[in-house]
């Protein structure tokens, strides 16, 4: 018996295929993995199957939920299936939902719409549900709203919502992707766990391997709009008999070659550092709330040396990367680069030995700008500009796997990737001694992550480059870093070489990240040899 | 990129009154300062397209000239509120949650608070009425329209990385407000510049309607209609033309606008597709 039947479903939007003869089956009560790289059509199958693709989508193919064709329903009969047949939860949880109704309002919502229930009784459903997702009632009543509470909060209430009519099969797309790694492992707990005791099916989008290894009973891999390859999970993973799939492995447990150096003499010193930021002022006149982002940190980083800063989203990274950047004052201690002072008032010649590369390749750059005017920019921080300077952006846009002759384009013309390349083409430009890269792959493919880390390694060795390698991702932090140092509330609570501390963290909170962290099934090394 | 049907009816309906305005100075079909108190209140006709007024000035000629004055005096108001509003918004963006922002921000505020038409009023009453006063009492409500603008344009633009790499290329906040923000909030100046240039028209007709405007014998639409009043019975074309440019003209100055909107702003292109 299956829950959900899909038979050849295409999907195309003008002349564009994005979905091609999908066929795949889920049954009751278990978990199914979809997973691939963006623009491999995993999301759209999703909205495909809720009748939510865009209207210009021309949906072909068979569709069956408990018997029913979903396939070229009207809207009427869709939306009684939605909600109440197949739920599902998004990416966002900061967007989805809405910010002027109170939690309880909107998971009742869809009991009431549904005509299940009248108000009062819906209100006491939805706070069973909200229990039930880990939001008890003494800490979090039905009328907070969404903005009272955090990420992994919100995304909680999204489920409980998602699960409210008690739906056969719960969608998932990418749930966890927008959070951090302890409560990415809580919010899978809970899914698992509801899949369990409700008999709910769930289908898992997701881009990373891991997660789909650690809960789906069955995988199917995607790859431009076609599932190459399914199956059960742990026989996917131990075959992988599609290429693709052994590439998309391999990248995504990509360790770049790195030559280990000897640390040269120290280049940044940071000593007790404490900076704070501005929060709203309560009244006109009132004196603005100051928040203590980063409250006494200190570490070296030496000449060439990759140092990992590790840290959940709140923790202070992005502050004090800031404050290392020189582009915001201290609140106490100091920075020094070369033994002189780092802030706001710095040298010019001081901030070229130091650059950035940014995690949102999208938001990088002006869209106004050539490439070429885009990676001179730091050219600025000369008296003048050299009179060969195109050379040089030539020279750097080679060196990170460009042609030179695409700093005449404009850069809405590369993909995510490339405009990566093209952010760390910037920061070479002056020949930097260290590199902030704040989040700069947490955003890419797992196979461009993979080039993209392979190029960074490649740059350190040669250039003898230092990089302050700022990231969630633990095991992009592990694969590139001679040392880490871990953050939390703008403390640091560990450093020490990567290796080391990976292998026997001492501080509680590492040990918790660590375990949080999704793992990738051990696979044989012959299944990561190269295919060619 | 396809254009906007309402930015082509737009353009044409404006650009009509503009060819009219620039032809009356080489050209108009009679003179608008000769009295002909013989071809008094003429019904349109051959001679006289749209009739003459109750001293025998031709009307379509008046509508030509008054054309020349209400843009004239709405493209100086405009540019008032862009030249000073601009900088002000873009200042107070740069200096966000400062204390210039809150001066700014505040200086706007006070403005907003009066009604606009009511402060020209009293203006051009103190200073005296004149087509100079007008342009600088329309000028001065603009500029709190594109401050805000420009500010709220601004503050999202400064929380993107590209902002940041330009402080860590060294830039400071003047150069990177002029060289990064300016380009990329321009979209939403020319649109606002557009719907703000036809209330401006639409002020100036207000304003010399009740006399406070250019003064005679500059003709102008709005005292054009102001004459028309006591003789609207007997002769309804002296009210009819140049109530109808004035309609046509705001029409078309706003059609244009919502047709800029829908080609520039990102947002809305992407929903369209």
């Amino acid at each position: 018996m299956t829950l959900l039947s899909v038979r050849d479903l295409s999907l195309s939007i003008g002349a564009l295929p994005v979905l091609d003869r999908l066929s795949f089956d889920i049954r009751p009560g278990e978990v199914f993995g979809v997973v691939g790289e963006s623009g491999s059509g995993k999301s759209m199958t999703a909205l495909a199957l809720m009748g939510l693709a865009p209207e210009s989508a021309r949906v072909s193919g068979e569709a069956r939920f408990e018997g029913r064709p979903l396939i070229g329903l009207a809207e009427r009969d869709i939306c009684a299936i939605r909600g109440a047949g197949i739920g599902m939860i998004f990416q966002e949880p900061m967007s989805a939902l809405d910010p002027v109704q109170t939690i309880g309002a909107q998971v009742a919502e869809t009991l009431v719409i549904h005509g299940r229930m009248n108000r009062r009784e819906a209100l006491q459903a939805a706070r069973a549900r909200l229990d039930r997702v880990g939001l008890p009632a003494a800490r979090f009543p039905l009328d907070l709203y969404p903005h009272e509470l955090s990420g992994g909060q919100r995304q909680r209430v999204c489920i409980a919502m998602a699960i409210a009519l008690r739906p056969r099969l719960l969608i998932a797309d990418e749930p966890t992707t927008a959070l951090d790694v302890t409560t990415q492992a809580q919010i899978l707990d809970l899914l698992k766990s509801l899949v369990e005791d409700e008999g709910m099916a769930l289908m898992l989008i997701t881009h990373d391997l891991a997660v789909v290894s650690g809960i789906a009973d069955r995988v199917a891999v995607m790859q431009r709009g076609r599932i190459i390859e399914a199956g059960p999970t742990g026989d996917v993973f131990r075959n992988m008999r599609h290429p693709y799939t052994r590439a998309l492995f391999r990248a995504s447990g990509h360790v770049p070659a790195r030559s280990r150096r000897s640390a040269g003499q120290p280049i940044l010193e940071v000593r007790d550092v404490h900076c704070s930021y501005g929060g709203g002022r309560r009244r006109l006149f009132g004196k603005a709330t100051r928040i203590r982002a980063v409250r006494g940190v200190s570490f070296t980083l030496h000449k060439g040396e990759n140092l990992g800063l590790v840290g959940e989203s709140g923790c202070g990274k992005s502050t004090l990367s800031r404050a290392i950047l020189g582009l915001e004052p201290l609140q106490g201690g100091e920075i020094r680069l070369f033994g002189r002072p780092v802030g706001p008032r710095m040298d010019a010649r001081d901030r070229a030995a130091l650059q950035v590369v940014f995690q949102d390749p999208y938001g990088s750059f002006n869209p106004r700008w050539k490439v070429a005017r885009l990676v001179a920019e730091p050219f600025n921080l000369l008296p003048t500009r050299p009179r060969d300077w195109r050379t040089h952006v030539a020279e750097a846009l080679e060196s990170v796997g460009l042609k030179a002759t695409d700093m005449d384009r404009y850069i809405h013309e590369f993909s995510g990737g490339q405009r990566q390349r093209i952010a760390i083409a910037r920061a070479l430009i002056l020949r930097p001694e260290l590199i902030v890269l704040d989040e700069a792959v947490s955003a890419l493919d797992v196979s461009i992550r993979a080039q993209i880390l392979d190029l960074l390694a490649d740059l350190s060795d040669r250039l003898d480059l230092g990089y302050l390698f700022i990231s969630h991702d633990l095991g992009v932090v592990r694969a590139i870093t001679d040392r880490v140092l871990v953050m939390k509330d703008g403390e640091i609570v560990e450093q020490g070489p990567t290796e080391q501390l990976f292998t026997a963290p001492r501080h509680a909170y590492t040990r918790k990240l660590i375990a949080a962290t999704p793992r990738l099934p051990e696979i044989p090394t012959r299944m990561m040899q190269d295919d060619n | 990129m396809r254009v906007p049907r309402t930015l082509i009816i737009g353009a044409a309906l404006f650009g009509m009154f503009l060819a009219a305005a620039l032809l009356s100075y080489l050209w108009t079909p009679f003179d608008v300062t000769a009295l002909d108190i013989a071809a008094r209140l003429r019904p349109p006709g051959a001679v006289h397209w749209f009739g003459t007024d109750h001293f025998g000035r031709d009307i379509f000629s008046m509508i030509m000239v008054g054309a020349r004055t209400s843009i004239a005096v709405a493209i100086v108001a405009v540019a008032i509120g862009i030249g000073i509003g601009t900088p002000l918004g873009l200042a107070a963006a740069a200096r966000h949650g400062g204390l210039l922002d809150e001066i700014v921000m505040r200086g706007n505020d006070l403005v907003f608070a009066f009604p606009s038409l009511v402060i020209a009023i009293l203006i051009t009453a103190v200073f005296g009425p004149s087509a100079l006063n007008a342009i600088i009492a329309i000028g001065i409500f603009n500029i709190p329209v594109f401050a805000r603008i420009a500010r709220s344009g601004a503050v999202s633009l400064w929380t993107l990385d590209y902002i940041l790499a330009a402080r860590v290329a060294g830039k400071g906040r003047l150069r990177i407000s002029i060289e990064h923000i300016l380009p990329n909030i321009a979209n939403l100046l020319i649109v606002q510049g557009t719907i703000q240039f036809s209330l401006g028209i639409l002020a100036e007709a207000a304003l010399s309607y009740v006399g406070l405007g250019a003064q005679p014998p500059t003709p102008s639409w709005g005292r054009m209609l102001a004459d028309s009043q006591t003789m609207i019975s007997f002769a309804p074309h002296m009210a009819l033309f140049p109530g109808l440019a004035i309609v046509l003209a705001v029409l078309g100055l706003n059609l244009m606008g919502d047709g800029l909107r829908d080609l520039l702003d990102p947002h809305l292109r992407r929903w369209r597709q």
